[in-house]
């Protein structure tokens, strides 16, 4: 601690003359004919580390610095500066003549520009300079470190800087100084640092007792949070299948309780979702390319509606014919779901197509170190849970959604009594396909969008409504995202495949055990 | 079992399938052990009378395919089982036979090992467990019976049970073969993974791409199926048919007079599985290949459209469907690839929303007069005290 404020300290004092200019002796070397002469001096201003010694190097790397007498300038366009005081130069001085480097002193340049980006004013630029810092660092680059480490005020940062500083000091010679180093890599939290770590717990590697000891505690303390950070990520990404799941489950759900009809056209409509997207973000690429963030928020209507559409027509024209006969309905929306994929194939092609996340929706949280959510995913979550309580809403709150849960009930009774039960059934149908529209959109998200995207969440999704049982939104829901979460877990123990068959045969033991999971059937399949 | 019961039911085998059905499964046995061979092996190719290799093989496989829709018929016309997973019983008798095969290529494969190449090609040393005694054609064939038999009791049980039936009961069939489809692509499960087993040589010694053994693995086909319409023919007409219609139409009320409908579902739901076992072990000589894509929901789905085609409950017509469906495949398949599956979806809605009893159920409607002489006196036998004596 001690030495890090003492560290803060110096870095301050250093502080006001790196703002004003650069020792102008620094530069000297870098008209060197000789390459180590350019290395070394490359070298000192590396060290020197500040925005000044990182703009004289980048213009070295690109041909831009120039040379006149013995003064440095910097070409910036058509304007001329001087390297050393800052001061601009109103017309190029006689004999100014550019600096020429080789391959050699170009691959120092680049290694020295990319440590120096953690001087940069971005700080997305600088976190990911301090992590690749973190990766590959050696014992010279300990006072650029300090540097960084003294006018860096972001946490995330400060925090790689601090661990690149520790395994820089593991190659001292001092053993206070390694104990230090490897006490501060226990708040560490990447695969690298354990393999670090653990090269240090042996005594072949490291002479001090001491040092392997603690060495040992903090390799817990990582491999603990290591373990942590696996099993949030695997719980948030479970959840963030299962809030898929959910969507298009949900839309199975509403039409089976409602009609007795299973949809196999359902994952197509998942895919009519996607291209939706995929149709708004090429519009906006033509049409609003400013807008182009906000592309999947107008896709959502269109969705929607894209989907809906094709529910109503496809309850009108097919299944409305077949209420009475189950079996065969599978039969009629599979030959439906061929027609639709094939239909795909043939307007958009048989590739995927590319949806791209907008720049909001992209990047992570990082609510650990190692543990990051990505962002496109907590959307998806939260858009779920919005759309799962506009359907409740809309089932329980809505003069529709009443009518839904009569028709559900008794759809005689509620015949005679005045619901309009064909227009009903239509408009849950497409209610249903909506939702699985929105589902298809989410999922354009995380994973490809192609013609048979619908048929690989078709089989996850009818066992989401067979353990959920129907008509029961609270079903569904603990059912999806219970599925999300244990397929996740299974993969990472056996295997994506392996998970895929143990979910299945819980799900065939599950309704052993409780067979009203499935048995809560209302609607005209209760007869038995 | 004395001598007059035991004369009596061969009489009511006989009795279940009509004379004209004789007649016509004469003519097809005729056409295939006789006419077909003759064709293809003493007429010179050049003649038009010739049939090629590639017609025996299209026809043999059209006839495994025809059996696995009766077998699927009659589970869902009779019963009212609706399978979406018959692709996987048909996949597992060919895999099993399959095993055979591999063993029988001996050391004339790519690498020329003991094991087959996909093996080498994995670097294994030795078979795994599941390949033991293969090499004995015997017991492959006694695979054949025995894999489709034992899975489709252990689900049926399961499933039947707990009393799944109806839609459930079908997407819980398609997700388990979904899933056997994903455990089979998987190399570490031991049969092939993506490519399956092909590339076979000869087949209980004899060279399996010669042309007699292409007309006697036909011939064998066309025999299967037609024993398969035999069968299932008797079985439909004899009291437990009766029963099955019974779960069919009204599975609750058979429960109220007495009946276990789960042994009933259990006894025809396996033999409908091993009897696509064996049309999948005769499929794969004939094909030359067996992979999981077999397995895959789509294929057993068609299985059910080829049955829907031809006309539910009528075992003959589903046999039909197979055979149309799959002649009109093979021509789009040729002529336009990219409108073949427009078809089969149309085909899918089409025959549900206006052909519900399917071609059979048309031509019956077409020529009432016929209907009429169809329903024999025997029609009127069916009632509850007989099918309970």
């Amino acid at each position: 601690m001690t030495s890090r404020i003492l560290l803060l300290v110096l870095g301050l004092a250093a502080w006001p003359a790196l703002a004003t200019s650069l020792d102008p002796t620094l530069l000297k070397g870098l008209a060197a004919d000789d390459s180590e002469e350019k290395l070394a001096a490359i070298g000192r201003l590396t060290a020197e580390a500040g925005p000044e010694a990182a703009a004289v190097l980048s213009a070295l790397a690109d041909g831009r610095l120039q040379m006149a007498g013995d003064r440095f300038l910097i070409a910036d366009g058509d304007k001329l500066r001087d390297a050393a005081t800052g001061e601009a130069l109103p017309a190029a001085p006689d004999g100014a003549d550019a600096i020429i480097i080789n391959n050699r002193v170009r691959r120092a340049l680049q290694g020295s520009l990319a440590v120096l980006r953690v001087f940069d004013v971005d700080r997305k630029v600088r976190l990911e300079a301090a992590q690749a810092l973190g990766e590959a660092v050696t014992t010279d680059l300990l006072p650029v470190l300090d540097r960084a480490l003294s006018r860096e005020k972001d946490g995330g940062v400060r925090e790689l800087l601090v661990l690149a500083r520790a395994r820089a000091s593991l190659r001292s010679p001092d053993p206070a100084v390694r104990l230090a180093a490897v006490k501060a890599l226990g708040s560490g939290a990447t695969l690298a640092v354990k393999a670090q770590l653990a090269t240090v717990t042996q005594a072949g590697n490291e002479p001090d007792a001491a040092v392997r000891e603690a060495a040992r505690s903090s390799l817990a303390a990582v491999e603990r949070r290591l373990l942590l950070a696996d099993a949030v990520d695997r719980v948030f990404s479970g959840l963030s299948l299962g809030s898929i799941l959910l969507l298009a489950a949900l839309g199975l759900a509403i039409t089976y309780g409602i009609m007795g009809v299973i949809n196999m056209a359902h994952g197509e409509l998942l895919m009519i979702g996607a291209y939706a997207g995929y149709a708004v973000q090429v519009f906006f690429a033509k049409h609003l390319p400013g807008g182009q963030d906000w592309y999947v928020v107008a896709a959502v209507p269109v969705a929607f509606a894209a989907a809906f559409l094709a529910g109503v027509i496809m309850e009108r024209i097919v299944i409305r014919h077949l209420y009475h006969r189950p079996l065969e309905s599978l039969l009629a929306t599979w030959g439906l779901s061929l027609l639709l994929i094939q239909s795909a194939r043939v307007t958009f092609g048989a590739q995927n197509v590319q949806v791209a996340n907008p720049s909001w929706m992209s990047g992570a949280v990082s609510i650990l170190p190692s543990a990051v959510l990505p962002w496109n995913r907590i959307v998806i979550v939260a858009f779920s849970v919005a759309v799962l309580t506009v359907t409740w809403l809309l089932l329980g709150r809505t003069r529709l959604g009443m009518f839904m849960r009569a028709v559900t009930q008794n759809r005689a009774m509620a015949g005679c009594v005045g619901v309009p039960t064909g227009r009903v059934d239509t408009l849950a149908f497409g209610l249903g396909a909506g939702i699985a529209g929105l589902g298809g959109l989410a999922l354009s998200q995380i994973s490809n969008v192609g013609p048979d995207m619908g048929q690989l969440y078709i089989v996850d999704s009818f066992m989401v409504v067979v353990l959920g049982g129907v008509g029961q939104l609270a079903g569904a829901v603990l059912a999806a995202l219970g599925l999300g979460v244990a397929s996740k877990f299974l993969e990472g123990v056996s295997g994506a495949v392996l998970a895929k068959i143990a979910v299945l045969a819980f799900v065939i033991i599950f309704i052993q055990k409780r067979p009203q999971g499935l048995f809560a059937l209302k609607g005209r399949l209760s007869e038995g | 079992m004395d001598p007059s019961a035991r004369r009596s039911l061969l009489a009511a085998f006989l009795r279940a399938t009509p004379r004209a059905g004789w007649w016509g499964l004469g003519m097809a046995a005729g056409l295939a052990f006789a006419v077909v061979p003759a064709l293809h092996l003493w007429v010179p190719v050049s003649s038009p009378l010739h049939v090629s290799d590639y017609t025996v093989a299209v026809a043999g496989k059209i006839a495994c395919y025809a059996t696995v829709a009766v077998a699927l018929d009659l589970v869902w016309g009779y019963a009212g089982i609706l399978s979406l997973g018959h692709g996987l019983f048909f996949a597992l008798g060919g895999y099993a036979f399959g095993m055979y095969l591999m063993r029988a290529i001996g050391r004339d494969g790519v690498y020329h090992a003991d094991l087959p190449d996909f093996m080498v090609f994995l670097d294994w040393k030795a078979y795994p467990w599941t390949w033991a005694g293969t090499q004995h054609a015997a017991w492959a064939l006694a695979l054949v019976v025995l894999v489709p038999g034992v899975v489709a009791l252990v689900f049926g049980w399961f499933a039947f049970r707990s009393r799944i039936r109806g839609v459930y009961f079908s997407i819980i069939t398609q997700a388990l073969t979904y899933a056997a489809m994903l455990l089979f692509f998987r190399n570490a499960t031991g049969f092939g993974g993506n490519n399956g087993f092909t590339d076979f040589k000869r087949i209980f010694g004899f060279p399996i791409s010669a042309p007699g053994t292409r007309v006697a693995l036909f011939a064998a086909s066309v025999l299967m199926l037609l024993a398969t319409l035999v069968l299932c023919r008797w079985l439909v007409e004899s009291p437990f048919g009766r029963v099955l219609r019974a779960v069919r139409d009204g599975e609750s009320r058979l429960r109220c007079l007495g009946y276990d409908p789960l042994r009933f579902k259990l006894l025809v739901w396996t033999l409908s599985a091993v009897l696509c076992g064996i049309a999948g072990a005769l499929y794969v000589p004939q094909v030359g290949i067996i992979n999981p894509s077999e397995m895959s929901p789509a294929n057993s789905i068609e299985i059910a459209i080829w049955v829907a085609v031809g006309g539910r409950g009528t075992l003959l017509g589903a046999a039909l469907g197979a055979v149309l469906v799959n002649l009109a495949k093979s021509w789009f398949t040729q002529a336009v690839p990219e409108l073949w599956l427009f078809f089969l979806g149309a085909l899918f809605v089409a025959v549900t929303l206006f052909l519900p009893d399917g071609v059979v159920g048309l031509l019956r409607k077409l020529r009432p007069a016929r209907r009429a002489r169809a329903a024999r006196p025997a029609g009127a036998k069916g009632s509850i005290e007989e099918v309970v004596a």
